[in-house]
């Protein structure tokens, strides 16, 4: 996988700036998530690889008021191993293990007695992971269960890759020294102006373009 | 005792042969010795797994947990800088939970068995693949007898060597109990023929198995609410193929265990002759 982005599709993401929209999908995927297994809680995790953290992007139910931006380590706990192997499980009886339970309680204030928990998939490689806490009676079997949430998983990665890319994009256009950023700025303002400041404007990007390709 | 490093030193690739002419053919008799009907109680009947080491390439397993007993040896593989693998021996302990949950599986199983690990997941290991084959292929170097992997790949940059390390257990006498993915993606090694299979089925009976006459998953064994061991002593109940792969692993333990000589494609032949769905040869 790789956000090695052209400078056309860095300005592309840049002028959609479209990470709100991308937040209210991905997180439209826990709640739906959530409501579907009838779970107290469901959170989608995306991996930084610069620091090995996995980071809550969205979370639906306990948790969804302080959770968003909060990081542990990539390595720990059953996300970790999803995370790392690449597959999903069910573990019940969680809150049964004192470590766990600490260490979760002092960061998300609640300990699940279910975790039920996907890795979100992108071009071959694990960018994250999505779980659901404590899911109702349900009518289906676990092995179904592992289906359906996988189907959500599909879900989270579609929108988690907006999200890197707009990231990814931004990061490109700051690291192009700025360059690119006030053509995105024009870009906008223009988007911003009408009738004939608008066509003035339009005007001079052909002038711009005939004085740049003769 | 033959040391890790004799048998490494001892590992050496079968001579190829593309035909049989000028092979004696009396010494090619194989001694098979099977009962005419083949049942569960020929296959591994009164079998404890005592004499076979069983290697589970995971997450690292916790040493004397009740539900495992005694890890007869740790390793792990180490990545340094530049992304080189080498396997060393690291003191018994486990990140996740999850090969401690495989060990436990295939103890209640083969309840006498050697459990040796080779740990690729966790301390920062990138679970990237090449931690992955490089445990794999020093398992397979040390001829153990039964590897468990509730583990795979989805990157296809490893399918060529993964492919042949898995041809060099098969031929080595070294049976490869493999994980599908649960999910409908595509991964490695569990596909390939080499290897034995395993999916879940969720009859909730440990004690059944099933030959799946659609492969390329070729077994379905229980991996939904398994009791498990976990962290710390703790137990649990997990669902996934994680956990139905070392049920066949238990298996394959117990017939090598009574079947000493067999090769990797008799201990899967007799999986498939004592399956739920298939006994067919009692």
């Amino acid at each position: 996988m790789t956000d090695d982005l052209s400078p056309l599709s860095a300005l592309s993401f840049a002028v959609l700036d479209a990470e709100e929209e991308h937040r209210t999908l991905l997180h439209s995927v826990v709640l739906v998530a959530r409501a579907i297994f009838e779970s107290e809680a469901s959170s989608i995790f995306l991996l930084d690889s610069l620091t090995s953290e996995l980071v809550f992007e969205a979370v639906a139910g306990n948790g969804e008021d302080f959770l968003v931006g909060s990081r542990f380590p990539a390595s720990k706990g059953i996300a970790g191993w999803v995370l790392d192997s690449g597959q999903p499980l069910v573990i019940e009886n969680v809150a049964d293990d004192p470590r766990f339970a600490r260490d979760v309680a002092e960061s998300t204030k609640y300990v699940p007695s279910t975790l039920m928990a996907t890795p979100v998939i992108c071009d071959e490689e694990p960018i994250g992971v999505l779980e659901v806490l404590d899911p109702g009676p349900s009518q289906r079997s676990a092995l179904t269960q592992l289906e359906l949430l996988s189907l959500f998983g599909l879900q989270a990665a579609a929108a988690l890759r907006l999200i890197q890319r707009s990231r990814a994009a931004r990061s490109r256009l700051i690291m192009a020294d700025g360059e690119f950023a006030e053509l995105v700025e024009v870009v906008r303002m223009l988007e911003g102006l009408d009738g004939e400041r608008r066509q003035a404007g339009l005007r001079l990007f052909g002038s711009m373009r005939t004085l740049l390709t003769s | 005792m033959t040391s890790e490093s004799d048998r490494a030193s001892q590992f050496a690739r079968p001579p190829l042969t593309w035909n049989s002419a000028g092979r004696d053919y009396a010494a090619m008799t194989v001694p098979a010795g099977w009962p005419a009907a083949v049942s569960p109680d020929a296959a591994w009947g009164n079998a404890t797994g005592a004499g076979v080491r069983v290697c589970i390439v995971d997450s690292g397993v916790e040493d004397g947990h009740p539900r495992v007993g005694q890890v007869q040896a740790s390793y792990a593989v180490e990545e340094d800088d530049d992304g080189n693998c080498t396997v060393a021996k690291v003191p018994a302990e486990d990140m996740s939970g999850h090969g401690t949950a495989c060990a436990s599986i295939v103890r209640s199983l083969a309840p006498d068995c050697e459990i040796h690990s080779v740990r690729v997941l966790g301390h920062g290991l990138s679970g990237s693949g090449e931690a992955l084959l490089a445990g794999l292929k020093w398992a397979i170097e040390q001829r153990f007898d039964v590897v468990n992997l509730s583990l795979s790949t989805t990157r296809r940059k490893f399918v060529d060597n993964l492919r042949a390390l898995t041809d060099d257990a098969y031929f080595g006498k070294t049976v490869l109990v493999a994980s599908a993915h649960n999910l409908p993606i595509e991964s490695f090694p569990w596909r390939f023929s080499s290897v034995i299979s395993v999916g879940s089925h969720d009859t909730g009976d440990p004690g059944q198995f099933f030959y799946n006459p659609s492969p390329p998953v070729e077994f379905f064994a229980h991996g939904t609410d398994v009791e498990v061991g976990w962290l710390a002593g703790g137990i649990r109940r997990a669902t996934g193929n994680s956990f139905a792969t070392p049920h066949i692993a238990g298996y394959c333990a117990l017939i090598l265990s009574k079947h000493p000589d067999l090769t990797a494609f008799q201990v899967k032949n007799l999986l498939y002759l004592t399956a739920a769905n298939v006994r067919g040869a009692q």
